[in-house]
């Protein structure tokens, strides 16, 4: 696929369509990718990438790449896609400026769960039918499933279908997939208050407040972060206490309620493994149940139920009754 | 750094009782950029304003917080003693020690430390107050009156007679609403026809008055002085402007079996109708649920005998647009459903009928021609059981009825009792009652009168089960005074079904953004001091939406309603509120959602250049606040992720404060 990418990138820059491109690059190790812009064609030839690892969601860079002259080229994965129509909706990014060449995925695999399975010394990983090669520095090669080394937010994966585009790579769209993603909430929504409260503390303890989860997110675009401006009172605040720094994380899920697409970037990145992804999970399940399934990004719709009022709204005062036994 | 005089009042004995005022004054005096703090019996008593005013000037105070009772009561009363004073009146807050604090502790201790929390709380505000100059906007010299009965014609013709021009919007084909179903009116019994009539033709010919029948409110924008609304005029496949009323139509119709909405479907009507003799405006509807040739395309015999030609079937609803400086809310009341109430049989016999159904039943413009006859047989009853309460005055918990007492029932009971004694004395009419609430001029009069002069057996207890048998209704009850039960085999059994608000007051609510209560009347602003106004400005109540009321009360109420209408018309500019949201365009993602859950549509967008931190210029797209629309909900501010909307007066970091020095 990497290579009808860059041929595509190629033909696209060539014929004046877009004068730039938004993809992945090679670092260093073959996991080691970042998303980058890439000028021409010689700049695609030598770092354009496209692996198991390129989970990177590109969305939110083109808040800023759209507000440059020119067009750029943008491969969007489905999820990014929603991401990009979520964005879209708050206008804040200019789609005329913007090409998108929607991009099929079937789950980016997570280093550090190859790691897990004892394999150290890694040089080289390659795709095989849906199995990963990963050949080590002692000359072996482990063939890995790569279900068993998905990203969480492969595994739980929502849609293959990309809500936002100009063209198809493959010509054809993927459809909604299946899923659990809000089994992991059900069981924390289930445990006694004591218990999820000791969860959640034992989680958010880890979190040592390097803003990874907030700069990759594309909910999180504010042109200043309350956290970052010092007029709102919470910017470098000294914590009275331990609880102080876990609000962070409760005020950031209250921020994204109801634009969050669910694409699992704040989990991918956070170098602690903190689950993130389910403070948001929360707030969709909540939604959906209170007010009717939705998807952020999934449509046009610019009013998200948090921001919505219907006269069959639930009334503020249905609220879950506290150790998660329904309404 | 602020210099703040703190204003602790006794309220007499009614916070003094519980608070310990002079050490509320004494601590909060220590309290820093407190300059001046003092305690007073009434603080809202002209010599307890001449204090804060006195403070004002002698200790050059640029704030004061007043611990008194709630702002709804006298925040005004202290703000305009301030600007008396030369200071800016929303550099003034109160800590409400009173509704928060004394009439709901018991304990002084707790009660003390809880108001010096509570004036805390405001100093720490008032440290970050500052000045705030109101701006006016002009007023629309129109009223809209939603809702054409005896509450939405008096309202409409006591402002139109002030001057002002007022929309009535209708949303059946006439004006009139119940009472123009009503037979007579307790307690003279002058014919309720003949007593509105007049009025219903008094507002069709009054200059001032235009009545939109057949209407619907669909949207309303706005806010006091500015209201922007768009009614649906549904199609009435009928020009209203050419049809005379003639009513050859209805006549020719071939569909006769449209249930009569006006005889409660007792009776039936044609496809094509208007609705009684009197209507206003008396023009011909089409039922597009029974015209033939809506449904099918095959008739018009109506466009055919139409002399002038004022059919037209692919008439489509309508909306217009129009301005109004105030709305009235007369959206009237209907009886309860009797689908829960099985055991009276009103489902299983014709001949069980509710209060108002027996009110058609009476009228010479009714099914019957205003001969009594039951609707099974058409026979003369003999014997009436009238029940009263149905619905009325239900336990809370109950699933069926309404926990209120509708307050009309009683005498319109003992009206129908009398009436039908009075006419015909051979009949039996008992009544059933849990109470008798007679009170009214002359109401108690006119019961004793059924009772006494036209012997009709008032019976304290309740019917416990209807079963329609053989033609007759056998009833059994129970009479509580006599301490047994009782077997009544009647011909007719009249049910005081429970009145509740009409059903398209909800909506309407919410697009009023005017409150309701549990039981979806509208609530006022004051139970006492301001019954005719909604808690939101530019919003007036009258009649039946509010709460149960007879006629009388309902006309008094309506022109009260029209006095505050009148009242708000008559000002040419009126000061706006100055605590109104901003945005900081620096800050602002531009990304709506603060548009999205503005209920007054205040915020518009504009793209804007601005010079970014590497001295390129970019466009952005932000938020701007219209302030004279904006009323200060502060919805958006809470919706803001990044904080760019604030509120003036209640901004994120004033709240802030205040919640960090009660919680210190």
């Amino acid at each position: 696929m990497q290579d009808r990418m860059i041929a595509r990138a190629k033909e696209l820059l060539e014929n004046g369509t877009v004068d730039r491109v938004m993809g992945w690059k090679k670092g260093e190790f073959i996991y080691d990718v970042t998303p980058a812009v890439f000028y021409t064609a010689d700049e695609l030839e030598k770092d354009f990438v496209m692996n198991a690892f390129t989970a990177a969601n590109v969305s939110k860079y083109l808040i800023a790449e759209t507000k440059k002259p020119g067009r750029i080229l943008a491969f969007l994965k489905p999820c990014d896609s929603y991401s990009f129509r979520q964005l879209m909706n708050e206008h804040r990014v200019d789609r005329d400026n913007v090409y998108i060449v929607g991009i099929p995925s079937w789950g980016k695999a997570d280093m550090e769960k190859i790691r897990a399975l004892g394999i150290t010394g890694i040089t080289d990983i390659t795709e095989k039918d849906g199995d990963l090669l990963v050949t080590t520095v002692m000359r072996e090669t482990h063939a890995v499933k790569k279900y068993d080394v998905y990203l969480e937010k492969c595994k739980n994966c929502k849609s293959k279908r990309i809500v936002v585009y100009d063209e198809l790579l493959d010509g054809e769209n993927g459809e909604d997939v299946p899923n659990n993603r809000f089994d992991e909430v059900a069981k924390i929504e289930a445990m006694p208050p004591d218990e999820r409260f000791a969860f959640w503390r034992g989680e958010l303890s880890r979190c040592i407040r390097c803003n990874a989860c907030r700069n990759v997110c594309p909910a999180c675009s504010c042109e200043k972060c309350v956290f970052d401006n010092p007029k709102s009172g919470v910017e470098n605040k000294a914590p009275a206490d331990d609880f102080e720094e876990n609000l962070f994380h409760i005020i950031r899920a209250y921020h994204v309620a109801g634009r969050c697409t669910d694409c699992g970037e704040c989990s991918r990145v956070c170098p602690q493994h903190i689950p993130l992804h389910l403070l948001n999970r929360k707030f969709i399940k909540d939604m959906n149940e209170l007010y009717g399934d939705y998807q952020a990004g999934e449509t046009e719709q610019v009013r998200h139920p948090v921001t919505n009022y219907r006269d069959d709204d639930a009334e503020p005062g249905i609220v879950y009754t506290r150790g998660g036994s329904g309404r | 750094m602020q210099r703040i005089g703190v204003f602790v009042c006794w309220c007499g004995s009614n916070i003094a009782g519980t608070v310990d005022v002079k050490k509320v004054a004494q601590t909060l005096g220590r309290e820093p950029g407190v300059v001046f703090s003092a305690d007073y019996q009434y603080m809202c008593s002209q010599s307890g304003q001449d204090l804060i005013k006195d403070s004002i000037k002698q200790y050059k105070l640029t704030g004061a917080v007043i611990c008194s009772c709630s702002p709804r009561m006298h925040e005004n009363t202290f703000r305009k003693a301030a600007a008396a004073a030369g200071l800016n009146p929303y550099m003034v807050e109160i800590a409400n020690i009173r509704e928060q604090v004394s009439w709901i502790h018991k304990d002084m201790a707790a009660g003390t430390e809880k108001a010096i929390i509570l004036g805390r709380a405001a100093i720490a505000k008032v440290h970050l107050n500052a000045p705030l100059i109101a701006g006016e906007s002009p007023v629309t010299k129109r009223a809209l009156v939603i809702g054409g009965g005896i509450a939405g014609i008096q309202t409409a013709l006591d402002i139109a007679d002030a001057g002002f021009p007022v929309d009535i919007v209708e949303k059946s084909p006439t004006i009139g609403g119940k009472m123009a179903q009503l037979d007579k009116t307790f307690p003279t019994l002058d014919c309720a026809a003949c007593i509105l009539t007049p009025k219903m033709v008094e507002a069709a010919q009054h200059e001032n008055v235009r009545i939109l029948a057949y209407s619907e409110v669909a949207e309303v924008k706005g806010f006091v002085g500015n209201f922007t609304v768009k009614i649906r005029r549904k199609a009435r496949y009928v020009k209203e402007d050419v049809c005379t009323g003639c009513g050859l139509c209805t006549e020719k119709c071939p569909q006769k079996k449209a249930p009569d909405e006006f005889n409660l479907g007792l009776s039936n009507r044609r496809a094509i109708y208007i609705p009684f003799a009197q209507a206003v405006p008396k023009v011909a509807t089409i039922d597009p649920d029974y015209c033939m040739m809506l449904k099918t395309g095959k008739c018009g015999v109506c466009s055919k005998v139409c002399g002038v030609k004022a059919i037209d079937y692919t008439q489509k609803d309508e909306f217009i647009e129009e301005n109004y400086g105030a709305i009235v809310a007369a959206t009237g009341f209907e009886p309860i459903g009797l689908d829960k109430f099985d055991e009276f049989a009103y489902s299983l016999s014709p001949d069980v009928v509710t209060s108002l159904e027996y009110e058609r039943l009476m009228n010479a413009a009714g099914p019957t021609g205003g001969t009594l006859l039951r609707p099974s047989d058409l026979k003369h009853p003999h014997t009436i059981v009238f029940v009263q309460c149905v619905g009325s005055r239900c336990d809370e918990k109950s699933e069926k009825g309404v926990p209120y007492c509708s307050k009309v029932c009683c005498m319109y009971t003992a009206k129908h009792a009398m009436l039908t004694r009075e006419k015909y004395p051979d009949t039996e009419v008992y009544v059933f009652y849990i109470d008798v609430r007679t009170p009214g001029k002359n109401f108690d009069e006119f019961y004793r009168r059924a009772v006494e002069q036209y012997d009709v057996h008032y019976i304290k207890g309740m019917v416990g089960k209807v079963v329609p048998e053989n033609g007759k209704l056998k009833v059994q009850a129970s009479d509580l005074l006599e301490n047994r039960q009782l077997h009544i085999d009647a011909d007719m059994v009249v049910l005081a079904a429970a009145i509740e608000p009409d059903k398209s007051a909800r909506p309407l609510a919410t697009m009023l953004t005017a409150s309701m209560d549990t039981n979806d009347f509208f609530t006022e602003a004051h139970p006492k001091l301001r019954p005719v106004e909604s808690p939101t400005a530019g919003v007036f109540l009258a009649g039946m939406c509010q709460g149960p009321k007879d006629i009388p009360e309902t006309v008094s109420q309506a022109s009260a309603c029209a006095a505050k209408v009148i009242g708000l018309l008559n000002k040419d500019r009126l000061v706006g509120n100055p605590c109104v949201a901003h945005s900081d365009e620096l800050m602002c993602n531009g990304c709506s959602q603060c548009a999205n859950v503005c209920p007054y549509g205040a915020i518009t967008y504009a793209d804007k250049e601005f010079r970014m931190p590497d001295r390129t210029t970019a466009v952005r797209r932000v938020a701007q606040v219209n302030p004279a629309v904006c009323q200060g909900c502060g919805a958006c501010t809470v919706t803001c992720p990044s904080g760019a909307m604030d509120l003036f007066g209640f901004s994120n970091n004033q709240i802030m404060a205040e919640v960090d020095a009660i919680c210190k």
